[in-house]
């Protein structure tokens, strides 16, 4: 009786092993597979035109469009480039300031709670709504650029906002309170303790929370799609009050449609936004490891 | 009274402190003799660190906490006057040393003068010498100020911690039991430091061990469950303690 009862614990165990076992290859089956997909497609895109050119206008041999070959992507990588800088510029010091309040100014005042909580809400907001959100205030007070750069980048923004306050946050939280202590007692005052002082101490927190958010928005299609317009088209990119172009918008578009030198851009742009992502992950790792190591002085 | 021989320089009245709704100190009055070193001691959580935490306006920092009573300085009710302005003239030296660490030790030093004006270059250079002296630091640090400030020993990051409070010219030096985190050698370095200190600052320390206090404070105060039992010149307090409850702490009885 005892020697069936751990024979079957026995069966039971190693049973669970595969099964776990199964659960990672079930997960790791898709990840492996779309790596190896963007990589075969968008590989034989990328060369120096792909990052230097405008989109080529579009070809299709069976259907009597000749191609002339060449063309790429210089438009939508501007485009992510000009998103990724205004929406940061909106984001950053928004979220900075927010969790700054929060931690050093909240303390048991009911507003910092109120702080975190919209932070979590906000960052529950579908990319598609912060899209039409921003696309709507913009129709109703500033109508000629309802559909621009500046829009989209608001719309990321709002996006990018609950992120980069929620690890802000986190990252002043996790600077000792003996360091307020030592710089209070000194007679220093509470708003150059807090810029100068213990937000120095949790740059290396901040800055992964930026690309973190960075990362995020980099990827987003939807509210692209509602309040940038479409300017991939455009010969050159435009200035940040015309139509927008951007990686995820250029996957969508040149996907959708049947001229084969604008999927195989389109496939490339897959490639060059995943290692972007993929880049910016492992920098703002790189950076936390060593910014903080640096600055405990190790 | 010995006492009497002395000037005053600062004084607490009637001073009683709260966590939310609990007194930590209750009507403490105590006066403290400028250029002399006064102790206070007592059991673990008798009040010791909250009072000294009210004598710069600290205390108030923590959340739900709150002063009644005042504090003077020099006859200036210091709860009167700007808490920041307050911290200036009485500085503090923590129980564990606590350095910025994103600074380097030049940097450390200098903080409140770069932090509280717009020193310049000469200006900071003699304030750090003259501060990493003070704190018997210089010789031990004089080659490299740029390195980090973590790159210290315990000892010499309490040292930095002293050389940081000093550089900003303080009036009174309030130290919360400054040696528990420290090795016998580190300590004996800081008390001979608190000697060479009382010649121009006025110092307030705390601490919990009683042969410390014999041997540093030229006052002694005993604290007992946030009340003030026995203030006195040290010797008195410890060969001849005027109340029951001093005898039996000093003797071991309790505590």
């Amino acid at each position: 009786m005892k020697f069936d009862r751990a024979a079957r614990r026995k069966v039971f165990s190693h049973s669970m092993t595969v099964l776990s076992g199964l659960a990672i290859v079930v997960i790791l089956v898709p990840l492996v597979s779309v790596v190896y997909e963007v990589v075969l497609l968008g590989g034989p895109a990328i060369n120096v035109d792909f990052f230097t050119q405008p989109i080529p206008s579009a070809c299709n041999p069976a259907g009597g469009l000749p191609c002339h070959g060449g063309g790429g992507v210089i438009v939508p990588i501007e485009g992510t480039l000009q998103l990724i800088g205004l929406s940061s510029l909106f984001s950053v010091p928004v979220g900075i300031g927010a969790a700054i309040f929060a931690v050093e100014y909240g303390g048991e005042r009911r507003l910092a709670r109120v702080i975190g909580m919209v932070a979590d809400v906000l960052s529950g907001v579908p990319s598609i709504v912060a899209g039409v959100f921003t696309w709507a205030v913009f129709v109703l007070y500033f109508p000629t650029i309802a559909f621009s750069t500046l829009d989209a980048a608001l719309a990321l923004s709002v996006l990018m906002v609950p992120i980069v306050t929620r690890t802000c946050e986190e990252a002043l939280r996790t600077v000792p309170n003996s360091v307020r202590e030592a710089a209070m007692a000194l007679g220093i005052s509470k708003w150059k303790m807090s810029l100068r002082i213990t937000f120095v101490a949790a740059l290396p927190g901040v800055i992964t929370g930026i690309l973190l958010a960075i990362a995020r928005s980099s990827g987003e299609a939807a509210p692209l799609l509602i309040a940038g317009g479409f300017g991939c088209l455009h010969p050159l990119s435009q200035g940040v009050e015309n139509q927008t172009c951007a990686l995820p918008l250029w996957i969508y578009f040149g996907a959708n449609n049947p001229y084969p030198n604008w999927i195989t851009l389109a496939w490339g742009c897959a490639l060059l936004l995943l290692l972007v992502i993929l880049g910016l992950s492992l920098l703002s790792r790189f950076t936390l490891e060593r910014m903080s190591r640096r600055m405990r002085g190790g | 009274m010995a006492l009497a021989n002395e000037t005053m320089k600062m004084e607490a009245q009637n001073l009683t402190a709260f966590y939310g709704e609990s007194p930590a100190i209750k009507e403490i009055n105590l006066q403290f003799p400028e250029r002399k070193v006064t102790a206070i001691i007592g059991p673990s959580g008798c009040g010791k660190s909250t009072l000294i935490r009210c004598l710069n306006r600290l205390h108030e920092t923590t959340p739900k906490a709150r002063v009644e009573g005042s504090v003077f300085l020099d006859g200036q009710d210091l709860y009167r006057i700007d808490a920041t302005a307050v911290r200036r003239r009485v500085g503090m030296v923590f129980q564990k040393p606590n350095p910025f660490a994103t600074m380097s030790i030049y940097n450390n030093v200098s903080a409140p003068l770069r932090f509280n004006g717009r020193p310049t270059r000469a200006e900071t250079d003699a304030a750090v010498l003259r501060a990493l002296k003070q704190a018997a630091l210089w010789d031990e640090v004089r080659d490299r100020v740029d390195a980090a400030a973590t790159s210290l020993s315990g000892g010499q990051q309490q040292r930095l911690c002293i050389a940081r409070a000093l550089a900003g010219n303080p009036e009174v030096l309030l130290m919360d039991e400054p040696c528990s985190a420290l090795d016998p050698i580190a300590t004996s370095k800081i008390e001979e430091l608190i000697a060479q200190l009382k010649q121009s600052y006025t110092v307030i320390i705390v601490t919990h061990n009683m042969q410390q206090a014999a041997r540093v404070a030229d006052y002694t105060a005993f604290l007992y469950l946030g009340k003030m039992i026995e203030f006195g010149p040290t010797e008195d307090l410890f060969e001849r303690p005027k109340e029951h409850l001093t005898e039996s702490y000093i003797t071991g009885r309790f505590g």
